[in-house]
């Protein structure tokens, strides 16, 4: 509190006295803290903070005292007044944060309830693969290749080095269709899309091909008549063997981790030569780590290049395809073949909208 | 092919002892592809060979039951036995319920105390009201073969009784099981498989054919080779003197029944054991049977035969026969002719080796339907050196085994066809494998395969070989074929690793990103994908209730379809989606959203035939076009169908079913996520109801339908009731090529709200064009936030909402604007659909 005012010009103004403003100082501290809500605050703050509230009965007889008094009593009648606002703010501060919080804890609710009134959906799983497949070879510089599903036994066989009546053509259970010379067939693989890149691109060509393929396969746990492959292919000048093991080899990492590999057992396909069957080696493999089968792969034969107007002196090739039905069984663990293709949305809905 | 080890290694020149997975090892690595590999047995314990010395007919029971008395040792040394002071018996009695034995016969028996595969014990026990004391084995049973027919008679004199069976029967061999891809015609024969593992394990292997041919005098029997194509070459010898009751040696009889081939008479399994040896299959004829010389020849129109299987076939003009005067005989290659095949009398036999055009042959199996042992081989092409070797060794089997004598004459009609040899440089395998082979290498591995070899150099002066396939190897045409000789047998593995740098490319096209967006859309919209098959049944057409002429009832047949009355390519997605839903429904899943995307096959008004193009070089540009057009047109479809709840209901309240604005909806979601604005038009069209059908345009250009299906098709299917359904043809709608940047303006807008009574017949959406239109720019955005009917109203009319959105590019707009705007908004709807506004 202030010195004592020795020099107060005898007229001594009792409102003004350092003890009434102390009292009504302390009695609005006092009432302040009292207030249970923001309601009882803001009807006590008049009696404090208002017009007729002591401080500013005080601050009115200011003008009554001495002019060497006056400068003396406003700063005593100021600090008092801000002393009491900051109770007041203080005080409101407190309440408000209160109030908030009580109104969050009244809005609580029981955060386990379930929300599903909007059911989910999901992409079918082979669909994801297939596009996994094809973004892996396109980060290689690939590019994704289409074709039609009911093709010509030009494109099929023929341009693939399938020669006429030989038996490489009844290894492919193949559907026909109406009338019986029709020449065109429910492609049996995605290798047409080969010739098809082959004939409309400029090389080198380095093409991926995923699409839905037919054979006349009984649908079972392990087979089905209607299925999905991944074609690769790449021809340009200089590729070999070992161009294809270094891409199988990369294709196998990205799918099935980095302890994926390849190796290659002779094998025949009449539109590679030479030809290979790739096996991966897979460490998730049921029963434990092992090399699991995982379709066929060779480099592209002359023939086809000749059939495509590519001169094999020149251009060399290897081309390589998988069943993606079966790369999604071994590699999720699916036991049968035939919960891929019925539909039962309970299959397909742990898949969401990323297969991995 | 089925192969018991034993008999290949018969034919390996090593003193090492591999087993047989080492075997089939080797054969993996070298490009034959092993199916399984299976030992025979285990058989332990007592399995002797025993003398049936005789039956008891038991006729009490259903069926015919024999006990007998079996002698399983022979009568010296059971002597010796008992004076060893032996106590076991000389003869077992033992019930058996097979009768293709008689009293004398040597069987196989099986003492108590022994094991037969599959860990079948054997033990004294009664049976039949007999006490039986073994047990008379099957092929099966000894795990030989499938054979269950009967019980194993052995023939007399190959055995006595008393020998361990064990050994007699081989029962400690292995059997591999080989597939042979159609290229290696040669491996499918012990022959060709032996010379492959010589190859894979670097040993020498004797040739299984290397039968020396005697000089012959003259012919065998005449024989004319009209139509040289189908047959390359004809060799025939004859046996006469034959005991057509000679029994067929042990040891043949076993090989071919591991084989999986049926005992039938010496001479037949005579000629099945050739083949299995040496790939060359042969055919037998009753010498008298044949009337007048031997005529190959292509079948005459109209001609038939009664094959060996008793079936009478017409002939095909393109099927290549064995005549004589009385006609056709035998279907070259397939299958022999009935009239003249060799009888249980037969004691002259003419036996043939000849080489037939593999595609002729290939045609006539597929013709007939006649898979066979011999036509198998000769599609894959047979070893055109290999007939007179052949015949030679069947020859001297009947006549080591049935007292035929060779006649001296030997028939050799046409010749082996050379092959041509192949030129490439000495490096190519080199270049095509990526790795640098030890110097030799290709000769080395070329030689190994039975090639000719002359080292030359090319025009560049660079080291080349020409070679020369061996007769069995008609594969190798070109350096390419040789490169893989090289390849698999120096072993893939040794090929290195080596990632192709591929040119930088463009990443997905618009349309592939464009699928993917609109199926990862749809997902997010609650639908989920499904992958259903193409084949549906010409009855659904009815059942959605299209009319005789729609174009979707025109669809592509599939010839052999695997359900019967699924054999059409759809037209349309969705007969496939609906069972699907169907499906799910009937499992419990009620709530059903479905999608898929996928193409559908639309044949052209008229089918254009597909041209014959040829594959030496690339085909025209008139043929690649024909090519294209014989194609029917087979666009991107994609299709929605949901049933059930679309919000299920909950402890939140109620829930909303599906309904024909949800299909609508997929559609405009469809658009939206490939980035096209859809104009949405009322149309009547099966299978929708007829007042529940949208059309949908993409610009004037109708892409699909959606809606509520009708409630006959509802019922026809199955469906539950409501079901709805959209498809459209994804592959019309326009690529969105770089979609609008919008500057959005800053500045405020004016809301105002407008409700306008129309004719109910006026669809919404053209209302809301009409807004549009007349509210010009300034018209921002309008939407439609109610929709009311009721007497206020009027009879056919009804009040649609729009809360409407002003707002200018670059200023504040006034009220008065607004308002300018509004009420050329109000006026153009008024002008087109006699609006006005709601009192």
């Amino acid at each position: 509190m202030s010195a004592a005012n020795d020099s107060y010009d005898p007229k001594q103004v009792a409102a003004l006295a350092p003890e009434t403003l102390q009292a009504a100082v302390e009695q609005a501290r006092k009432e302040f803290t009292a207030v249970g809500d923001l309601d009882e605050l803001a009807a006590a703050k008049p009696a404090h903070l208002g017009d007729k509230s002591p401080l500013m009965v005080a601050r009115r007889e200011i003008g009554a005292l001495p002019p060497k008094a006056r400068s003396e009593a406003g700063k005593r009648v100021n600090e008092a007044q801000k002393i009491v606002r900051d109770a007041f703010d203080l005080r409101r501060t407190e309440l408000v944060a209160e109030r908030d919080e009580r109104v969050l804890r009244e809005e609580g609710v029981d955060v386990t309830l379930p929300w599903n009134r909007q059911p989910r959906g999901a992409r079918h799983p082979i669909a994801m693969l297939s596009e996994r497949i094809a973004d892996v070879f396109v980060g290689m510089g690939y590019e994704v290749a289409e074709g039609p599903e009911l093709e010509t036994e030009w494109f099929n066989f023929d341009a693939l080095n399938f020669k006429k009546d030989h038996p490489a053509r009844t290894m492919q259970d193949t559907f026909y269709v109406a009338p019986a010379d029709s020449g065109l067939v429910l492609r049996t693989h995605t290798s047409p899309v080969q010739i098809r890149a082959l004939l409309e691109r400029d090389l080198p060509v380095y093409v991926v091909c995923p699409g839905r393929t037919f054979r006349t396969d009984e649908l079972d746990s392990t087979h089905t008549p209607v299925f999905h492959q991944v074609e690769g292919l790449a021809v340009d000048k200089g590729l070999t063997m070992a161009h294809l093991k270094g891409t199988l080899d990369a294709f196998a990492r990205a799918m099935f981790g980095d302890k994926a590999k390849i190796r290659l057992r002779p094998s025949y396909f009449p539109f590679t030569e030479p030809s290979a069957e790739p096996d991966v080696w897979f460490e998730e493999k049921k029963g434990g780590p092992g090399w699991v089968e995982w379709g066929g792969c060779g480099m592209v034969n002359p023939n086809v290049l000749r059939a495509c107007g590519i001169d094999p002196d020149v251009y060399s090739g290897f081309a390589f395809g998988m069943g993606i039905e079966r790369t999604l069984q071994f590699r999720n663990g699916i036991p049968d073949m035939r919960d891929m293709v019925e539909g039962d949305v309970r299959f397909t809905m742990p898949f969401g909208t990323d297969a991995s | 092919m089925r192969v018991p080890v034993s008999w290949l290694t018969e034919h390996l020149e090593t003193d090492e002892r591999y087993t047989a997975e080492q075997l089939a090892d080797a054969f993996v690595r070298v490009g034959l592809e092993v199916e399984e590999v299976t030992p025979l047995g285990p058989v332990t314990g007592p399995v002797v060979v025993g003398r049936v010395a005789e039956i008891e007919e038991l006729s009490e029971f259903k069926k015919p039951i024999r006990y007998c008395r079996v002698e399983v040792y022979e009568t010296d040394d059971y002597e010796d036995m008992v004076a060893e002071g032996s106590d076991e018996p000389r003869e077992r009695g033992i019930v058996c319920g097979a009768t293709n034995f008689v009293e004398g016969d040597l069987v196989v028996v099986a003492l108590p105390g022994a094991v037969l595969p599959g860990g079948f014990a054997i033990s004294a026990r009664k049976t039949y009201g007999r006490i039986s004391d073994g047990m008379i084995c099957s092929a099966r049973e000894l795990g030989l073969g499938d054979d269950h027919t009967g019980i194993l008679v052995l023939p007399s004199g190959e055995a006595s009784p008393g020998d361990d069976a064990v050994e007699l029967l081989g029962l400690d061999d292995t059997i591999i099981e080989l597939a042979i891809t159609p290229d290696r015609g040669y491996a499918f024969s012990i022959r060709g498989l032996a010379r492959e593992l010589a190859c894979a394990l670097d040993v020498a292997g004797r040739d299984a054919a290397a039968v020396d041919v005697p000089e012959a005098e003259g012919d065998a029997y005449r024989v004319r080779i009209e139509d040289r194509e189908g047959c390359e070459r004809f060799v025939a010898r004859r046996i006469t003197g034959v005991d057509p009751t000679a029994p067929t040696p042990w040891w043949v009889r076993r090989r071919l029944m591991l084989a999986g081939i049926r005992s039938i008479s010496l001479a037949v399994d005579v000629t099945n054991y050739v083949m299995l040896e040496t790939g060359q299959p042969m055919h037998a004829f009753d010498t008298p049977s044949l009337t007048g010389p031997i005529v190959v020849r292509r079948a005459h129109e109209g001609e038939t035969l009664t094959t060996l299987d008793g079936v009478k076939r017409k002939l095909d003009p393109d099927d290549i026969v064995v005549a004589d005067d009385s006609g056709a005989v035998s279907l070259a290659g397939v299958m022999g002719g009935e009239s003249t095949e060799v009888r249980s009398d037969s004691t002259d036999i003419l036996l043939e080796a000849a080489i037939w055009d593999p595609a002729s042959i290939a045609r006539a199996v597929r013709r007939h339907k006649l898979p066979s042992e011999a036509a198998k081989r000769f599609e894959r092409t047979v070893d055109p050196k290999l007939p007179p070797h052949a015949l030679e060794r069947a020859a001297r089997l009947l006549r080591d085994h049935a007292d035929g004598s060779i006649q001296p004459g030997r028939t050799d009609e046409g010749a082996a066809r050379p092959l041509a040899p192949v030129t490439m440089p000495i490096s190519l395998p080199d270049r095509v494998a990526g790795i640098e082979y030890d110097r030799g290498v290709t000769v080395r591995r070329l030689t190994q395969i039975g090639c000719g070899i002359e080292v030359g150099s090319t025009d560049d002066g660079k080291p080349s070989v020409t070679v020369v396939p061996p007769s069995w190897r008609p594969d190798l045409v070109e350096p390419a074929d040789l490169v893989e000789e090289v390849l698999r047998l120096e072993g893939y593995d040794t090929i290195p690793t080596e990632l192709p740098k591929a040119p930088p490319g463009k990443g997905l096209t618009p349309a592939q990103r464009r699928r993917r967006t609109v199926a990862r859309a749809l997902a997010e919209e609650g639908y989920v994908e499904v992958l259903p098959f193409p084949f549906v049944s010409p009855t659904v057409w009815d059942d959605f209730g299209l009319p005789a002429e729609d174009s979707r009832r025109r669809t592509v047949t599939v010839l052999n379809p695997l359900e019967s009355d699924r054999g059409e390519l759809a037209t349309t997605l969705l007969p496939a989606l609906l069972d699907v839903l169907v499906r799910n429904v009937s499992r419990g899943t009620r709530d059903v959203a479905l999608f898929n995307v996928g193409q559908v096959v639309l044949p052209k008004a008229q089918q254009v035939p597909v041209p014959s193009v040829g594959v030496a070089d690339r085909p025209g540009a008139a043929d690649l076009a024909a090519l294209h057009a014989a194609l029917p047109t087979q666009p991107t479809h994609v299709a929605v169908v949901l049933a059930g709840h679309r919000q299920r209901p909950g402890w939140w309240g109620p829930g909303e079913q599906a309904n024909w604005a949800d299909a609508v909806r997929a559609a405009e979601i469809v658009a939206d996520a490939a980035g096209v604005e859809l104009t949405v038009r009322k149309a009547e069209l099966a299978p929708w109801h007829p007042g529940r059908c949208a059309q949908l345009l993409a610009g004037d250009v109708p892409v699909g339908y959606a809606g509520e299906l009708h409630p006959k098709v509802v019922d026809a299917l199955g469906l539950p009731k409501r079901t709805c359904a959209m498809e459209l043809n994804l592959t019309s709608l326009p690529l969105a090529d770089r979609r609008p940047a919008p500057s959005p303006s800053p500045y405020p807008p004016v809301l105002l709200d407008v409700a306008l009574v129309v004719d109910e017949k006026v669809p919404a959406a053209e209302v809301a064009t009409a807004l549009h239109n007349g509210g010009g720019d300034l018209l921002e955005d309008l939407n439609l936030f109610d929709v009311f009917t009721g007497p206020q109203i009027g009879e056919g009319k009804r009040s649609l909402a729009y809360a409407l959105r002003f707002r200018a590019q670059d200023r504040t707009l006034t009220l008065e604007e607004a308002t300018a705007a509004r009420d050329a908004a109000i006026s153009t709807a008024t002008e087109r659909h006699g609006a006005t506004l709601r009192a």
